[in-house]
């Protein structure tokens, strides 16, 4: 009787002790998965990023929202040498970080933060490079940045002068990517002073949009506007990040009401939301790429007459019904249409087997048998591989090759289909990193990444002088000009068969405005409102 | 007693090793590494690919790998996750909590459902209750746990609304966790309704991971009732003018009891697999979710670690069970 006497009176106090919850301006978005951590220099995951870079952190210079152009972020205004070995950026004044429970800064944004934030990066004696056990840095390494970048400097408080080891064109788009988010040096400084360098990654700072109120692990993140923004308060006050893994549930919750936004819906779900009289779905052409790739140094599909004749067999259009279900374009080009300096002069090959079957007896081949790669996992640009494989396999029999398809698990296939002996052709994708040409073209078809990212084993000399040409150029005219020019050697030669440019959908309520959709994959929340 | 606990824990040491070796090689069987999946398809080159499994320190011979595991983890050190770069240890316990909490649920419902639906039909054997009961418990049994959870979405939360789609509360309510168990944070936080929301988001992973455990209890209690009521001993009571409320409800049913508690037992491994699969559904925060997700990331550190928790766990509740059953009954503490 006592024991229950005091559970009531526990309950009582409990009722009493209510402090209703709050009502302020809530956005919530039901992310796809959970943040590998809140550094983002560290990860390489989008997920990761739209968490932690997007609604905390600035850039020097940021992507204009919607677009991959380069406009200043923290830098007010850069100059580049005449040589192009150095960039010199005049840094934004008054740049408040955030305050938060963990952290009261006590100056403003400055040059000593860029320094920091990069130097941890490139120098490996940095007492920051190994602040928490298995840090690998690998976007920064994976962008070529410690071959590239040979100092950091600081010139004065307002001024940062970065020094190249050779000219690179496309380093101010790299520097608007997610590893090279500005932390504060301050905050670091007091956190070595605690012996808690871990709580970088776990309780972050920066100058971002929004500020960091909490995270519990793989349920939920929220954050809180940033008061003192540079670039004014948010309208709405919280976001809050539910995690929900699986899409089906995302859009359970997004008709219910209980999330405003959520990303990557089943393509076969897309017609019930946009019936949906209280949700909204934006859509916009993905800055990605679907492939075949070739393997151009084993025979016969070192000629290009042969994988010429191989593509125009591909009936891409039923690929599109079948697989991309109509959220999807051709492709003709390797980069896709929404990018600076793509080609639309390039004539796609014909869908024309009668007349490949002709190209192929031309070039001697007979009773051709070959492998085509499928996929283990789905992504952006391409849904399902494997019936894109099936597909690809039935068209191929038409014109008298004989394919047998292969799988393996992802990080195997990733590794297996690098090796410049690798039998068969592999079905892969690309989604842009900076929204630089570079950024397709010398990583998936320069003859540095034969044996690597160049899946097709393919290295082209004229291709290749184009390309490295056009790192070295900084006149943007001059530099399209190559560009477009390098996709016509990639047509003529057919290293690859482009398949397609996905589109992607994001439903959201009706209540939401001022959302813009990013072609490089992310989801920004800073200038998002909430009708009441 | 004495022996028999010593006993009991000398079996304990070989299992514990044997967990450590299925734990460490499991995941080094799986084809794909992580540097791998880490650089994605820009993949790296075979020298920053030697160098990252360095600084892994998963290019020494395998034999101090493992070695070098099994002591951290006697130590209680299970190393740092590759993916979130925190400690293994850390990760478990703040989501083990949500499991438990689940599973505890789950098992509530089974048997405070199951043990009274198995009861009814060892009474009423053969009529059209029983064979209902019995229909729906192996329909329950064969029912896809991944279906039926969306299943009951659509229904409860998507068209009727009655109950959330996902989460283990409301996100108007924010407090910091204190156990860890929704329920009780909820009533400490003293936030007018939270408790209610709590309760309300269990409902539905509730019965999902429970629909399995809930059948085979049913079976299981009908089927010792069955047994028990033919005893010469319940006839004896019923001829001794027994209503038939006590005959069953004290006589049959605490022998009857003996088998499924055993039952309920085994139920604990069915309950971790299932949580797997809820967890997703529900986008619950607990560990069958992070097990997955670190498998397919090839986190060495949190697989073998996380593996080793779920085993010491469910060896110390065997153990402990052991232990009561020995307590309860001689027999078993003199078998050798």
């Amino acid at each position: 009787m006592t024991k229950m006497k005091l559970l009531m009176a526990t309950l009582l106090g409990a009722t009493m002790l209510a402090s209703g919850a709050a009502h302020s301006k809530t956005l919530v978005y039901c992310s796809e998965g959970s943040p590998e951590g809140f550094d983002p220099a560290p990860f390489t995951a989008g997920t990761t990023f739209d968490a932690s870079s997007k609604p905390l952190y600035n850039r020097l210079v940021e992507f204009k929202r919607g677009t991959s152009e380069v406009i200043p972020g923290l830098a007010e205004s850069w100059e580049v040498s005449s040589d192009g070995l150095e960039y010199t950026f005049k840094l934004r004044k008054g740049v408040k970080f955030q305050t938060s429970d963990f952290f009261t800064p006590s100056r403003d944004f400055n040059a000593d933060d860029v320094v920091f934030s990069f130097e941890r990066q490139l120098k490996k004696d940095h007492p920051w490079n190994q602040y928490t056990a298995g840090i690998a840095w690998e976007y920064f390494n994976g962008m070529s940045m410690p071959d590239l970048l040979k100092a950091v400097e600081k010139v004065d408080d307002n001024t940062v002068k970065f020094v190249l080891n050779r000219p690179e064109a496309p380093m101010i788009a790299n520097l608007a990517m997610d590893f090279a988010s500005i932390l504060s040096a301050e905050y670091a400084a007091k956190l070595e002073a605690d012996g808690k360098k871990e709580l970088l990654n776990q309780q972050p700072v920066g100058t971002g949009p929004f500020k960091f109120v909490a995270y519990q692990k793989d349920a939920v993140i929220r954050y809180a506007a940033h008061e003192g923004y540079w670039a004014g308060k948010q309208p709405i006050d919280d976001l809050v990040f539910a995690i929900t893994t699986d899409a089906s549930v995302r859009q359970q919750k997004l008709k219910a009401g209980e999330c405003h936004v959520a990303p990557y819906p089943n393509p076969a779900d897309l017609a019930d939301l946009k019936a949906d009289p209280n949700l909204q779905v934006m859509e916009q052409e993905g800055l990605n790429v679907g492939y075949l790739a070739y393997n151009a140094l084993v025979a016969p599909f070192d000629k290009p007459e042969v994988r010429k004749a191989l593509n125009m067999a591909i009936n891409k259009q039923s690929i599109l019904d079948a697989v991309f279900q109509g959220a999807g374009k051709e492709a003709k080009n390797p980069i896709p249409p929404t990018m600076w300096s793509y080609n639309d002069a390039v004539k796609d090959d014909p869908y024309d087997p009668e007349a490949a079957k002709k190209m192929l007896e031309a070039a001697g081949v007979k009773d051709l048998k070959m492998k085509i790669w499928a996929m283990p996992v789905q992504r952006p640009y391409n849904p399902n591989a494997r019936r894109m494989a099936e597909l690809i396999q039935s068209d191929f029999s038409k014109i008298g090759v004989g394919v047998e398809i292969v799988s393996y698990e992802w990080g195997e296939y990733l590794k297996l289909s690098k090796e410049k002996d690798r039998d068969g052709a592999v079905l892969l994708g690309w989604t842009g990193d900076n929204g630089d040409p570079d950024n397709f073209l010398a990583v998936l078809l320069g003859c540095d990444a034969v044996g690597g990212s160049n899946r097709a084993q393919w290295c082209n000399k004229e291709f290749e002088d184009l390309v490295q040409k056009a790192k070295t150029v900084s006149d943007k005219a001059e530099r399209t000009k190559l560009y477009e020019d390098a996709q016509v050697v990639f047509k003529r030669e057919a290293p690859w068969a482009t398949i397609a440019h996905s589109v992607v959908f994001m439903p959201m309520s009706k209540k939401v405005s001022g959302y813009v959709m990013d072609p490089l994959g992310g989801h920004w929340f800073d200038g998002v409102d909430l009708a009441e | 007693m004495f022996a028999f606990l010593l006993r009991r824990i000398g079996l304990i040491i070989p299992t514990f090793i044997g967990v450590t070796i299925a734990a460490f090689a499991f995941i080094r069987v799986l084809p794909g590494d992580p540097v791998e999946l880490m650089a994605g398809e820009r993949g790296v080159s075979p020298e920053r690919h030697a160098a990252l499994m360095k600084q892994f320190g998963y290019d020494r011979p395998i034999w101090e790998q493992y070695f070098d595991y099994f002591f951290s983890a006697l130590q209680g050190d299970l190393g740092n996750s590759l993916v979130t770069k925190k400690p293994v240890w850390d990760e478990f316990f703040t989501l083990f909590p949500a499991t438990l909490e689940l599973s505890i649920c789950a098992i509530i419902f089974a048997v405070f459902i199951g043990v009274p639906a198995g009861i009814y039909a060892a009474t009423r054997r053969g009529s059209w209750p029983d064979q209902t009961i019995m229909g729906t418990a192996l329909v329950g049994y064969s029912m896809p746990i991944f279906w039926w959870g969306l299943l009951l979405i659509i229904l409860f939360s998507g068209t009727l609304g009655w109950t959330p789609v996902s989460g283990r509360i409301s996100l108007l309510y924010f407090f910091k966790p204190v156990t860890g168990f929704m329920l009780i944070d909820s009533l400490l936080s003293g936030q007018k309704g939270a408790f209610s929301s709590a309760v309300s988001h269990l409902i539905l992973p509730t019965i999902v991971l429970g629909t399995i455990p809930l059948a085979v209890v049913a079976r299981q209690t009908r089927s010792a009732m069955l047994e028990v009521l033919s005893e010469d001993y319940v006839r004896t009571a019923r001829a001794k003018g027994m209503s038939p409320m006590r005959v069953v409800g004290i006589h049959a049913l605490r022998n009857a009891m003996i088998p499924v508690i055993t039952t309920i037992g085994l139920q604990v491994g069915v309950l971790l697999a299932g949580a797997i699969l809820t967890e997703t559904i529900f986008s619950w925060p607990g560990i069958g979710k992070w097990m997955v997700d670190s498998i397919f990331r090839r986190d060495y550190p949190s697989v073998q670690g996380g593996l080793l928790m779920i085993a010491v766990i469910v060896m110390t509740v065997n153990l402990i069970v052991d232990l009561l059953y020995g307590l309860v009954n001689p027999r078993i503490r003199h078998v050798r």
